[in-house]
């Protein structure tokens, strides 16, 4: 039974309006779990004062697992006592975010058995995210997890969990396999996922295309995106399609696209697919008429993050194609090499982007074994790595001598 | 060739080096690993020195705590609770 109900008038200007609000979820919570009516209370409170009352990290966690668990305690839990403790607790999603409804219904079972019943579907991890518990109620939440053939994922310096777009499942435009890569990925680095081994956190994140759904590009440490190495293939006569029924291809198709790299004449659309980024915007457009080529594969870019000690970095280019076969070891055998390198210099919660940033991409490369190559670009038409030796040693034969 | 230390050797020389610094120092597997290296020398690889760390957390010896990133640490009441 819930204690008595508080009193919110700040949280309740965030029920006004006919949009979904987190206020009338947990107050739905509130009305049978004593956590929510006092998460209610102390965020009340955190409006009023116009600051958090959470505290961050420690112990928690459960035997053998350095990660999947998040500590959070309130800051006043003598005023609060029912979110003294507040732990997230990360479940690792299936890859694609694909359950049965009988399985959600068993895990909200389980977190109203031992939590707040409050969740997020899904933290922006992927990790199907828990929130609220007590450390006591870890062991007993971890345990009807597993026996549910569930297990948590990552958090800390560890591997967090791979997250993909739905990928073949349910798109045309996968150029690979996401989800099969992530199942992969996920098995294959159990024990780095579960025990933080390095500097700082490793992500893995797969898209299917260019267009990017999980935002690789923007926040995984090692992003890997479906592309084609082919021409675009084209519908001329759904192209005719698209025109008559009112696209203005010139001005919408042709006129956005950021390589300039295609013409429309009124009957007939030219592509000049060797100055194509592969930016998808055209096929985007006018999906009935242009598509991915047929030759399809990945790029693996490297060293994205969020702003957290230092600010925001965009992933580059690092393995401009790969096929991928199962087993994966092209790729298995690229990750050891970095996280070898990574870990032996990389400084404490250094992502590796900031590494390679402080070291140099020249340097890295040299360390991870990978030649530089024309093609490992930061954004389109730049790349600021590949330094051409011999030049600087006849230039510096030519200072000799002069 | 010298012969290959044990897991529990290891983990042991590791467990001595987290204690007699505790309070002062918050190790990371990386910074474990490092100081093991150099101790052991030839004597263990890094295979050997992750089932250590493995060993010593899964007995209980140990904790991962996380103050911004992971740590191994001696189980103790942790100030965020208080």
């Amino acid at each position: 039974m819930a204690d008595k109900k508080r009193s919110t008038p700040k949280l309740d200007e965030l029920e006004k309006g006919e949009w979904p609000s987190f206020v009338k979820e947990i107050k739905i919570a509130a009305e049978k779990n004593p956590m929510a009516n006092d998460l209610l209370g102390q965020l009340e409170r955190s409006y009023e004062e116009k600051i958090g009352h959470w505290k961050h990290g420690g112990i928690v966690g459960v035997l053998g697992y350095g990660g999947g668990v998040i500590g959070r305690y309130s800051d006043l839990p003598e005023e609060f006592p029912n979110v003294s403790h507040f732990h997230t607790l990360r479940i690792n999603q299936p890859a694609g975010w694909f359950y049965t409804s009988d399985a959600l219904r068993k895990l909200c079972d389980i977190w109203e058995k031992h939590g707040s019943g409050l969740t997020n579907m899904h933290g922006s991890t992927g990790d199907l995210v828990f929130l609220g518990t007590r450390t006591e109620e870890l062991e007993p939440v971890f345990r009807e997890l597993t026996e549910l053939g569930f297990d948590l994922g990552g958090s800390g310096s560890d591997v967090r969990t791979p997250s993909c777009c739905c990928g073949m499942a349910r798109c045309e435009w996968a150029c690979y396999d996401t989800m099969a890569l992530t199942y992969f990925l996920t098995m294959h680095y159990q024990d780095e996922l579960h025990r933080p081994a390095f500097p700082y956190k490793w992500k893995f994140k797969m898209s299917g295309c260019p267009n990017d759904c999980v935002a690789a590009v923007a926040r995984a440490d090692m992003s890997i995106i479906g592309t084609w190495r082919d021409d675009i293939q084209m519908n001329d006569s759904a192209v005719t399609e698209y025109a008559k029924s009112g696209t203005d291809i010139q001005k919408d198709v042709v006129g956005n696209c950021p390589a300039k790299c295609m013409e429309w004449d009124g009957k007939k659309l030219k592509i000049d697919n060797r100055a194509c980024v592969k930016c998808m915007h055209c096929i985007n457009a006018m999906p009935k008429a242009l598509a991915p080529g047929k030759d399809r594969g990945a790029c693996i870019l490297i060293g994205s993050k969020a702003p957290i000690v230092e600010g925001a970095l965009l992933s580059s280019v690092l393995i401009p194609f790969i096929k991928f076969v199962p087993p994966y070891k092209e790729l298995t055998d690229l990750v050891e090499k970095i996280h070898e390198v990574w870990s032996e210099n990389g400084k404490n919660r250094e992502r590796v982007g900031e590494f390679i940033q402080r070291v140099g991409m020249g340097n890295f490369l040299e360390a991870i074994g990978v030649e530089p190559i024309p093609e490992m670009v930061a954004h389109p038409r730049e790349n600021p790595y590949v330094f051409y030796e011999e030049y600087f040693e006849e230039e510096s034969e030519d200072d000799k001598n002069a | 060739m010298a012969e290959q230390a044990t897991i529990q050797e290891v983990s042991d020389a590791m467990y001595k080096m987290i204690k007699d610094s505790m309070g002062q120092k918050k190790w990371k597997a990386t910074d474990l690993t490092k100081a093991v290296e150099q101790l052991f020398g030839e004597r263990c690889d890094k295979a050997l020195i992750k089932s250590a760390i493995r060993d010593l957390i899964e007995s209980g010896k140990c904790v991962y705590t996380y103050f911004g990133g992971s740590f191994i640490e001696i189980p103790h009441k942790e100030g965020a609770e208080n």
